[in-house]
């Protein structure tokens, strides 16, 4: 029996940068930021005042009840989706044949901290009723499946910030063993706040360029110092192939491949070596039927850490050797700052869009290249990708040693 | 301290629409929460503790069910503010 292909029917997403994705992906290509001073009081009493806060507040584009029982990160992933949904056509479906797999790296953090105050601050009696289901992390994927009424399985794998990435490869799997025919699939975060905030600075893991928000999410330059915590969502509607041809759908591209591996070597700090991310690497490529010729174009997981932006180039020129040549590389975090476990989806939104318009969006506030960078990034404007059979790759890794590295090909 | 009949409606139709988006006119005595408005069981534990804050009474949670309609609650209500 042939393998059941699988293709990208729908898109949708609410960044830093926009409420949608046609909205996002012209921002992108433009070069914008999304990071911004914060205004909330706690800002100042921690080391970081700033973050990648969403472009539209989910207030402008949800009813206010649905606001009040869902926590950030589930509006999120239900506004991501609708948009997802309708731009697949809305397609009549047997609900057994439709899954959702949507993640987040860290769940209903938010919720799970106001709930806290509450308790301490007015005692139990006034706990909310709907504090389990908003905290619980897979919260995003229950609503989302919920409402499209779901019944092949609804799953949120957990891998920090390579959540995202890996909720697309198991939807990819479950349509590929026949589960389902169509899988909504993503990855969302909803985490500024000044206690997961603090963690990550404790960690040093933050930039601090608190007089510069706009210039602080800097992947391979060489002054670079942190990530910029974003918030927001994407998600992709993944279909059989020959689901979506019966149906007359739009199909974007097909995603061909993922490579899953884990280092083994530390619970934070990367692999200095990258074996980890080469070996997905190769094992994606290889479930692509793909080789490093291929490859014009990869959306860099490179989040402006001083550390993980060296070894992940480093890992990418080693897999992909001469061939490196060829692939423009673009950050997008230099303007989304890193959405943690919705940071391999939007980025996977992106790919898709790179690969319709056949252009790889900019990486933006490099000023000086860090010379230990070996790969060709795609700096300050858009890059054309040839004509032809193209494919392109998406590498998300997280703490906990996760590797994923996700490959998209034109159809 | 005692209530009235329309002033404990007036208020409840208020925690009803906060709670669960159902519009206060739509809001009478004789709805059911659930099978009329909608009330699903982790919303009716918002609109009793909502209730016990403003109106200064204690609504045990075996007493909630068998507060069926509005006006179950209403009477409840009044009747614990004697």
């Amino acid at each position: 029996m042939t393998r059941r292909r699988v293709v990208v029917t729908g898109l949708g997403a609410t960044t830093p940068i926009g409420g949608d994705v046609t909205t996002s992906w012209s921002a992108l290509l433009a070069g914008t930021s999304g990071v911004r001073s914060l205004n909330e009081e706690w800002a100042q009493t921690i080391p970081v005042h700033f973050a990648a806060q969403v472009a539209v507040e989910p207030s402008q584009q949800m009813e206010r009840v649905e606001l009040r029982r869902l926590d950030r990160s589930e509006q999120f992933a239900l506004i991501a989706s609708r948009e997802a949904w309708k731009d697949a056509g809305s397609p009549e479906i047997d609900k057994e044949r439709l899954g959702v797999v949507i993640a987040s790296g860290i769940g209903g953090v938010t919720t799970l901290l106001d709930q806290y105050d509450i308790l301490r601050e007015k005692g139990s009696r006034l706990v909310s009723p709907h504090t389990v289901p908003m905290l619980m992390p897979n919260g995003p994927a229950a609503n989302v499946g919920l409402e499209l009424q779901a019944r092949a399985g609804v799953h949120t794998p957990v891998s920090a910030c390579a959540s995202g990435a890996e909720a697309i490869g198991y939807a990819l799997d479950m349509i590929r063993n026949d589960r389902a025919d169509i899988v909504v699939s993503g990855g969302v975060e909803a985490a500024i706040h000044a206690m997961p905030m603090s963690g990550f600075a404790a960690m040093k893991a933050l930039s601090t360029r608190n007089d510069e928000p706009a210039r602080a999410s800097r992947p391979y330059d060489l002054n670079r110092d942190g990530f910029v915590l974003g918030e927001g969502g994407g998600v992709l509607v993944l279909e059989e192939y020959e689901h979506a041809l019966a149906r007359g759908a739009k199909i974007y591209c097909e995603i061909a491949g993922q490579g899953l591996t884990s280092d083994g070597y530390h619970i934070a700090a990367p692999d200095p070596d990258g074996a980890g991310v080469q070996r997905a690497l190769k094992f994606a490529l290889r479930d692509a039927g793909l080789t490093t010729k291929d490859i014009v174009h990869l959306n860099a997981h490179a989040t402006s850490t001083p550390a993980g932006d060296v070894a992940e180039a480093n890992a990418l020129r080693a897999a992909l050797g001469s061939d490196a040549d060829h692939v423009a590389v673009s950050a997008t975090k230099s303007m989304t700052g890193h959405l943690l476990g919705g940071a391999g989806a939007i980025e996977s939104v992106f790919i898709v869009k790179t690969l319709q318009d056949r252009l790889a969006p900019p990486t933006i506030n490099i000023e000086d290249l860090d010379p230990a960078v070996t790969v060709d990034v795609v700096r300050d404007k858009p890059r054309t990708l040839p004509a032809g059979d193209i494919a392109a790759l998406n590498d998300s890794f997280g703490f906990g040693g996760h590797n994923v590295v996700l490959v998209f090909k034109s159809i | 301290m005692a209530l009235a009949q329309a002033d404990v409606l007036a208020g409840l139709k208020e925690i009803v629409e906060e709670v669960a988006g159902i519009p206060a006119a739509s809001i009478e005595l004789d709805k059911n929460f659930t099978e009329d408005l909608e009330v699903d069981s982790l919303s009716m534990v918002e609109v009793v503790v909502a209730a016990e804050e403003r109106f200064g009474v204690k609504i045990p949670d075996e007493a909630v069910t068998d507060l069926v309609t509005v006006g179950d609650a209403v009477n409840f209500i009044v009747n614990a503010a004697k």
